[in-house]
């Protein structure tokens, strides 16, 4: 169970920024009351499209952006005031890395560990995510990939009680977002608070314990993956599949669902789907000789709850 | 889970820069290869002999203000122009060492390469004959502490309100005109009455002008410390106020 107190809290944050002078020296207001808190042990992710306002959620929280109005605590302390002993309980990983372009990654990970007076063992660490295969190269040649395994190990050689990584499987191959997603599973279980942004459901449904969506500046729905899904009926389900192309949509037998062709031969059926409904399509295959080279049935995702809230798509 | 203490960490920070310096070809060129040439120009040309001392005695105390330029200027306002754009200040910035750490380690890095630079052209002067006097090093050292501070100001100014691309040309310009004109190796009381007023309220006159008179009659000039000051503290505000960290 979390403790009682939050690792980070905000309530009711907002943030201008501006004067925009293409706006004619108006504010821009960026969010508009983000609502959050982040419990040690579990991991929070935020979950939105782009520009929802995710990043600069996180960083008013860490401390890179001065709050307009609300409240912010990391760690029941202002981080926009933090001192160096805050900023060594906190780990960040920023979306653009911010890596020092001439350095090899090892220096530079001893170098950050240098700012601690307990660090994490550097050598662990580089073996843990895999660093000692690029050893040699400096960070300007590294791939995406191993740029955020660095700039994850140099979020973790302070040894932090709250680690914020801001997009962390952008630019992961397959491989090296298993490794990472391994790493964050074993620092919850370590107690740390983490704290991740997303657009991807994927990461969000296999990662996070708790979820906040934020669309357009606010904070919209929270709760864990499986309350967020199960909050619609049960009905709601998709079916999916792949026949030959431009096929007559038998719309008018399955009036209150949604028959379209998305691709050339995939087809999607949408909405409160019932057993009839699927007998229904049966018989129009049947009557049709359409034999369905692949046919697929899903149950509500994430996608489709933010979906609800934001008609628009976040992939 | 605690910080190192401040020393530790700005002390390791301005070792980290320093090593990013001295590894930068570009930088290392504009350190050391650039005022090795223009002391190599003093001592085989006649024209600092009209100024009635030896060469290297008027020449050399410029060309030191010259290296005060590419290093507190051109070169840390190009490295932090770049490392802004990189995001690395904000990067930085969020571990324990902090802004106030990040910019203290760059002035010890500043203040660490210019003294191998000091080593490097005051040793070659001495071996082309160059004799300061003695009583003049104390003045020089002083001297040198508010032009670190202005020209380390100017440069983060520089690179902090414009683009790297910017800061880069903008900085290698001012290094030129500075060089030329700016009263650091020539004097500005040999240039044309028509630029002189303007040039004498300049931070690399005053350099210029409080290093010469240091080490070629061992005086203290305290106009030109003051100039400096001055200027140090009014662009250290201003860098304050207007430096953007991304």
């Amino acid at each position: 169970m979390p403790p009682s107190s939050p690792a980070v809290e905000v309530s009711g944050l907002v943030k201008d920024f501006g004067p925009v002078p293409s706006l004619d020296g108006k504010m821009i207001r960026v969010l508009d009351g983000v609502s959050l808190r982040a419990d040690k042990g579990r991991v929070t992710a935020l979950l939105g499209a782009n520009g929802a306002g995710k990043t600069t959620t996180l960083e008013c929280a860490q401390g890179l952006q001065k709050a307009s109005g609300g409240t912010v605590r990391l760690l029941g302390e202002d981080p926009w005031r933090a001192g160096a002993d805050l900023r060594s309980r906190v780990g960040i990983m920023l979306q653009e890395g911010g890596l020092p372009p001439a350095v090899r990654p090892l220096p530079l990970l001893r170098h950050i560990a240098g700012m601690y007076s307990a660090p994490r063992d550097v050598d662990d660490l580089a073996t843990r995510l895999g660093l000692h295969s690029f050893a040699r190269t400096t960070v300007r040649r590294l791939s995406g990939g191993q740029k955020q395994r660095l700039a994850l190990a140099c979020a973790l050689v302070g040894n932090p009680e709250v680690l914020f990584l801001d997009e962390p499987s952008a630019g992961l191959d397959p491989q090296s977002r298993n490794i990472v997603f391994e790493l964050i599973n074993e620092l919850r279980t370590e107690g740390l608070a983490i704290i991740l942004t997303t657009h991807l459901l994927d990461d969000a449904q296999r990662l996070a314990d708790y979820v906040y969506i934020i669309d357009q500046g606010q904070t919209v729905r929270q709760g864990t993956v499986a309350e967020l899904t199960a909050h619609a009926s049960d009905a709601a389900r998709e079916l999916k599949f792949e026949a030959s192309a431009r096929l007559p949509l038998p719309t008018a037998r399955l009036p209150h669902l949604e028959v379209i062709e998305c691709a050339p031969g995939q087809y999607q059926v949408s909405g409160a789907l019932t057993p009839k409904d699927l007998a229904v399509l049966a018989s129009w295959w049947a009557e049709e000789g359409i034999l369905p080279s692949s046919i697929s049935l899903t149950s509500r995702s994430l996608e489709d709850v933010f979906l609800d809230i934001s008609g628009r798509s976040i992939r | 889970m605690s910080a190192s203490p401040l020393t530790v960490r700005v002390l390791q920070h301005g070792k980290y820069e320093t090593v990013a310096m001295l590894r930068n070809g570009e930088q290392l060129v504009l350190a050391i290869v650039l005022p090795m040439l223009a002391l190599a120009a003093i001592a085989v040309t006649p024209f600092f002999d009209v100024l009635g001392v030896p060469r290297l005695g008027t020449g050399t105390p410029g060309v030191i203000a010259l290296c005060v330029l590419s290093t507190a200027f051109t070169g840390q306002g190009i490295a932090t122009g770049f490392d802004r754009r990189y995001g690395v200040l904000r990067f930085l910035s969020t571990t324990p060492l902090g802004r106030s750490g990040l910019i203290l380690g760059k002035i010890l890095a500043v203040g660490a390469v210019l003294a191998l630079q000091l080593v490097v052209i005051c040793t070659t002067a001495v071996l082309l004959g160059w004799e300061p006097p003695l009583t003049g090093v104390l003045p020089a050292l002083l001297m040198l502490i508010p032009g670190i501070g202005a020209f380390t100001a100017l440069g983060l100014l520089i690179a902090g309100t414009l683009r790297p691309e910017a800061t880069l040309a903008v900085t290698n310009l001012a290094w030129v005109l500075l060089a030329a004109v700016g009263g650091t190796i020539i004097p500005r009381s040999t240039l044309p009455d028509a630029i002189e007023p303007i040039v004498a309220i300049l931070p690399s006159a005053a350099l210029g002008d409080g290093l010469r008179a240091a080490l070629t009659s061992g005086t203290f000039d305290f106009l030109s410390f003051a100039l400096l000051s001055g200027w140090a503290v009014v662009v250290g505000l201003a860098a304050v106020r207007w430096f953007k960290w991304s």
